[in-house]
C-alpha cells in the first residue's frame, strides 16, 4: 500500500521504498552524470513519462476527460440523445440554491442524510478497525483464520449484502425480529420502515461489512511499527494505554489519513444500502446524495443537473478531505 | 420490471424500472380524444411517412436468411415462456434466426438507447406502455404505422385500451403484446377461519368493509396495507380511477391525484393500517408474503403473482376482478407493447423478417398467457383456450375498465413523488390531502420542465 511506503521510520522505509529505489541506486552508480546524458535505458529523458504513460492514460480517459466534460455538461440542459442540448450557464448550479426550485428539496435533503450517514458511520469505521486489528495483530493460534473471517464480508457484493440483510431485518418476517423475540426481546422493531432504526441498520450493516478492509489496512501498518519501540517503551513502564497513545497512534498516523478520508468519502457515496434495504424510507430520509444524482441523470435524462450536483458534492467532499488532512497533519 | 414482480423479491427493481411500471390513468374520456387524435393526425401534411423500411410480412418473408436481434427484460419466470415462443418460431421459420437477449429491465432501458445511438441497437424489442412516449421523444424506437397497416393490424384485433396506448403524438410507435393488470388475490384458508365464504370475495365497498372486520373480530389482519409501489402504489392508483379521478389530466399537463378522488383513495388505504387491518409499516412484499403465511387474507397484486401463489403446494388461494370500492370500475394495469429500435442501416429484408416475427408472436399470444398475461390480440383472448386459463380469464374481464398513464413524454419522471405521497401517507401516518397536495407541487415543476425539454 502507498501507506506504508510513506512510513517516517527508517528501517520499513527503505525496505518498502526498493522499489522505487532500484532507478535511483543504479544511477549512483552510474557515474558522472552529466545533465545533458541521454545514452541507456535510464538516462532518457522519456523514461520517466514511459513509467507514467499506462497510468496517465486511464486516468486521463476515465477521470480527467470526463471530469472536464462534466463541467461542460453542468452548463446545459443535457440529455445525450437529443438533438438539442441548450446552454444554460450557470442555473442548473443557481437552481440547487434556490428554494423554488423542482430539485431543491430532493437535494438538500440527501446531502443532510448523506451528511448524516457519514457522521453515524465513519467513527465506527475508524476505531472498530483499529481495535479489531489490534486484536488480530497479537500472536494466538488461529490468528489467520480469524483475520480471513472478518474480512470475508467485504468480498460481497453490495446486491449481495443488501438483499441479505433487508430479508434478515424485514419487519414482520426478518431472522432479526425473529430471534430477538425468541430471547424474549420486542420482535416488532420495524428495522427497515422507521427512524431512527432505518439509519441504525445501515450504519450497522455498513460496518459488519466494510470493517474488514479498514482492518487490513491497519494491520499493514501495525506490522510496521518496530517491535522494538514497544520493548524500549516496556523498559521505560510504559502502561498499554501509553503505548497506545505514543507508540500505535503515531506510527499509524499515515495509515490513519488514508483510512479516514477513504472511509469519509466512500460513506458519502454510499448508494446501494439505503437503495436495497431501505429503498430511501422511511420517507426520503435515508435517501442519499448518490441516489437523487443517479436518479435524475439516468432515469430522467436530466444530465446537466445531476452533474451540478455532483460537483457540488464535489466541492464538499474535497473540503472535508482538506479539513482531514489538516487535522491530521504531523504536528512537530 | 419481472424480475421484481414475479417473485416476491424485496428489490425495489430500481428507480427506472418502478418508473416504467407505474402506469395509471387514461380515463376513457382520454382515450376517446386520443382515438381522435391518432386517426385525424395520420396524415398530416409536411410530415414525411417514416417508414421501417419495406413493406409487406403479412404473408411471410421468403428472402434470403436473416438474423434478428429481439431484446427484452424477461428476467423472471416470463422469460422461459417468450424463450419456448422464439424457439418455435426458428423452426417454423428457416431463413429468419431470432436470437433473444434477456437483461433486467433497468439496465435494459439504459442500454438500449446507448445500443441505438452507436448503431448496434436490436431490430425488436420490448417496451412497458409508459415507456414507449418518452423512448419515441429521444428518438430511441421508430414509428410503425407502417407495420400496423402492412400487417393489416387495426383497432379490431386488439384490446382497445393497450392499442390506443401505442400512439404518441399521432404516430404508433408500439404494438401491444399483452396487459398485466391489478388483481384480488386472497387467501381462503383465513377467509374460512373468519366464517367467510372463501368462494364468494367481495366485490364492493360495503362487502369489503364487512369482511375485514370480520376478520378484525378474529384477531385477523385482513389487508397489509404497503407503503412501497409494489403493491401500495398500484392499489391506490386503482382507487383513485375507482373514485372518478386521475393521475394527470389527458393531456399530462397537470397532476390531479390531490383532487378529492386521490385524497379518497389514499385515506380508504390509509384507515386499512388505523383501522387495524393491517400491520404498520410493513417492508416491500411483506404484502404478499403475509398472504402467502396465512397473516393476511386480501391482497392486491399484479396478474404475474398467479404463478407465483401457484409455485405454493397446499396453499388455498383464488383471484378476482378488483372489487369496486369507489362507485367505478377500474384497475391499473401494465402492458408490455413491441417496437422496433431506430436502426442506423435500415435493411429491408430484416424489417420484413421483424414483421413476420412480431405478427407470429402475437398470434401464439396464449403460450405467453400462461406465464401469466392477458394477451392483447382478441382473437387469442377470446379463444377456448385462454378462457381454460381460469385465474388468467376471471383478470382479462377487467380489460375494458384498465387505466395507462397519458402518453407523454417523461410522465414517469413525475411518479416517484406519487411514491413519495404514498410512503407518507401510510408508513408515516401523515394526512393525505397535505401529502398528496405537497407531491402533487413538485411533480407539477416536473412536468413543466419535461414539456420544455421534449418540446410539448
Amino acid at each position: 500500500m502507498s501507506t506504508t511506503s510513506g512510513q517516517p521510520a527508517p528501517v520499513t522505509g527503505r525496505a518498502a521504498a526498493a522499489a522505487d529505489g532500484a532507478v535511483e541506486l543504479v544511477e549512483e552508480v552510474d557515474e558522472p552524470r552529466g545533465p545533458g546524458r541521454t545514452s541507456g535505458i535510464h538516462g532518457s529523458r522519456l523514461t520517466p513519462y514511459l513509467f507514467l504513460a499506462p497510468f496517465l492514460t486511464l486516468f486521463t480517459v476515465f477521470v480527467l476527460v470526463p471530469g472536464l466534460l462534466g463541467i461542460w455538461i453542468s452548463l446545459h440542459n443535457w440529455d445525450f440523445l437529443l438533438p438539442n442540448k441548450p446552454f444554460v450557464g450557470a442555473q442548473n448550479y443557481l437552481d440547487l440554491f434556490d428554494s423554488s426550485s423542482v430539485q431543491f428539496e430532493s437535494f438538500w435533503n440527501s446531502m443532510r442524510a448523506t451528511g448524516f450517514f457519514v457522521l453515524i458511520s465513519v467513527p465506527f469505521l475508524v476505531v472498530l478497525p483499529l481495535l479489531l486489528a489490534m486484536l488480530l495483530h497479537r500472536h494466538f493460534p488461529g490468528r489467520t483464520f480469524f483475520r480471513a473471517i472478518f474480512f470475508a464480508p467485504f468480498v460481497l457484493g453490495v446486491a449481495v449484502i443488501g438483499l441479505m440483510w433487508s430479508y434478515l431485518l424485514d419487519p414482520s418476517f426478518g431472522l432479526v425480529n425473529g430471534m430477538l423475540g425468541a430471547i424474549g426481546l420486542p420482535d416488532d422493531t420495524a428495522w427497515t420502515t422507521s427512524q431512527p432504526y432505518a439509519w441504525i441498520s445501515l450504519a450497522a450493516v455498513t460496518i459488519w461489512w466494510t470493517m474488514g478492509f479498514n482492518a487490513v489496512i491497519y494491520l499493514a501498518g501495525l506490522g510496521d511499527i518496530p517491535a522494538d519501540h514497544y520493548e524500549a517503551a516496556e523498559l521505560d513502564g510504559a502502561s498499554s494505554w501509553q503505548q497506545l497513545r505514543y507508540i500505535t497512534i503515531p506510527g499509524l498516523r499515515p495509515v490513519l489519513v488514508f483510512i479516514v478520508i477513504t472511509t469519509v468519502l466512500a460513506s458519502a457515496n454510499m448508494f446501494g444500502q439505503s437503495y436495497l434495504i431501505t429503498q430511501g424510507g422511511p420517507g426520503e430520509t435515508t435517501r442519499t446524495a448518490i441516489m437523487v444524482i443517479t436518479d435524475l441523470g439516468l432515469t430522467q435524462y436530466r444530465m446537466g443537473e445531476a452533474s451540478a450536483m455532483s460537483y457540488v458534492l464535489a466541492v464538499f467532499l474535497s473540503l472535508v478531505a482538506l479539513v482531514n488532512f489538516w487535522a491530521l497533519r504531523e504536528k512537530k | 420490471m419481472t424480475n421484481h414482480t414475479n417473485t416476491p423479491s424485496p428489490l425495489p427493481g430500481g428507480p427506472l424500472a418502478r418508473r416504467t411500471i407505474l402506469s395509471g390513468a387514461l380515463g376513457l374520456a382520454g382515450a376517446a380524444g386520443l382515438a381522435a387524435c391518432g386517426s385525424g393526425s395520420s396524415g398530416v401534411p409536411g410530415q414525411a411517412p417514416q417508414t421501417a423500411g419495406g413493406a409487406g410480412g403479412a404473408t411471410g418473408y421468403n428472402g434470403p436468411k436473416v438474423t434478428l436481434q429481439f431484446w427484452n427484460g424477461f428476467t423472471g419466470g416470463d422469460g422461459p415462456f417468450m424463450k419456448k415462443l422464439v424457439d418455435q418460431f426458428n423452426t417454423e421459420h428457416p431463413n429468419i434466426a431470432v436470437s433473444m437477449n434477456t437483461m433486467q429491465w433497468a439496465d435494459y432501458y439504459t442500454k438500449l438507447p446507448a445500443a441505438v445511438t452507436s448503431g448496434k441497437g436490436p431490430e425488436i424489442g420490448i417496451m412497458h406502455v409508459d415507456s414507449v412516449p418518452t423512448n419515441a421523444a429521444r428518438k430511441v424506437i421508430q414509428p410503425l404505422d407502417d407495420v400496423a397497416s402492412a400487417l393489416k393490424l387495426s383497432e379490431a384485433d386488439f384490446a382497445p385500451v393497450p392499442w390506443k396506448a401505442g400512439i404518441y403524438n399521432g404516430q404508433r410507435y408500439s404494438i401491444p403484446l399483452d396487459v398485466h393488470p391489478l388483481g384480488f388475490f386472497y387467501n381462503k384458508s383465513v377467509m374460512e377461519k373468519a366464517g367467510l365464504d372463501p368462494e364468494k370475495p367481495p366485490t364492493n365497498a360495503d362487502e369489503y368493509g364487512a369482511a375485514l372486520d370480520a376478520m378484525k373480530s378474529k384477531g385477523l389482519q385482513g389487508h397489509w396495507a404497503s407503503p412501497f409501489p409494489f403493491t401500495g402504489g398500484l392499489t391506490v392508483q386503482s382507487l383513485i380511477y375507482q373514485f372518478g379521478g386521475a393521475l394527470f389530466s389527458d393531456d399530462g399537463s397537470q397532476v390531479l391525484w390531490a383532487d378529492e378522488p386521490g385524497v379518497k383513495a389514499m385515506t380508504w388505504f390509509q384507515d386499512l393500517v388505523k383501522n387495524g387491518h393491517s400491520a404498520p409499516k410493513i417492508a416491500q412484499d411483506a404484502d404478499l408474503v403475509a398472504l402467502e403465511n396465512g397473516k393476511t387474507a386480501f391482497n392486491w397484486n399484479g396478474i404475474w403473482t398467479i404463478n407465483t401463489l401457484g409455485a405454493k403446494p397446499g396453499l388455498k388461494w383464488g383471484v378476482a376482478a378488483l372489487p369496486n370500492i369507489g362507485g367505478t370500475k377500474a384497475a391499473w394495469a401494465g402492458s408490455h407493447q413491441f417496437v422496433l429500435p431506430t436502426l442506423r442501416t435500415p435493411d429491408e429484408n430484416k424489417s420484413t423478417a421483424a414483421r413476420v416475427f412480431l405478427n407470429w408472436i402475437s398470434t401464439k399470444s396464449i403460450e405467453w398467457a400462461k406465464g401469466g398475461q392477458v394477451p392483447a390480440r382478441n382473437s387469442v383472448r377470446e379463444s377456448p383456450e385462454f378462457k381454460a386459463l381460469k385465474d388468467q380469464a376471471a383478470l382479462a374481464t377487467q380489460i375494458d375498465d384498465l387505466h395507462f398513464v397519458p402518453p407523454v413524454a417523461g410522465i414517469g419522471d413525475a411518479m416517484p413523488e406519487f411514491d413519495k405521497a404514498l410512503n407518507l401517507a401510510i408508513n408515516g401516518g401523515q394526512d393525505p390531502a397535505k401529502v398528496l397536495g405537497d407531491a402533487a407541487g413538485r411533480a407539477t415543476k416536473i412536468l413543466e420542465a419535461n414539456k420544455k425539454k421534449y418540446g410539448g
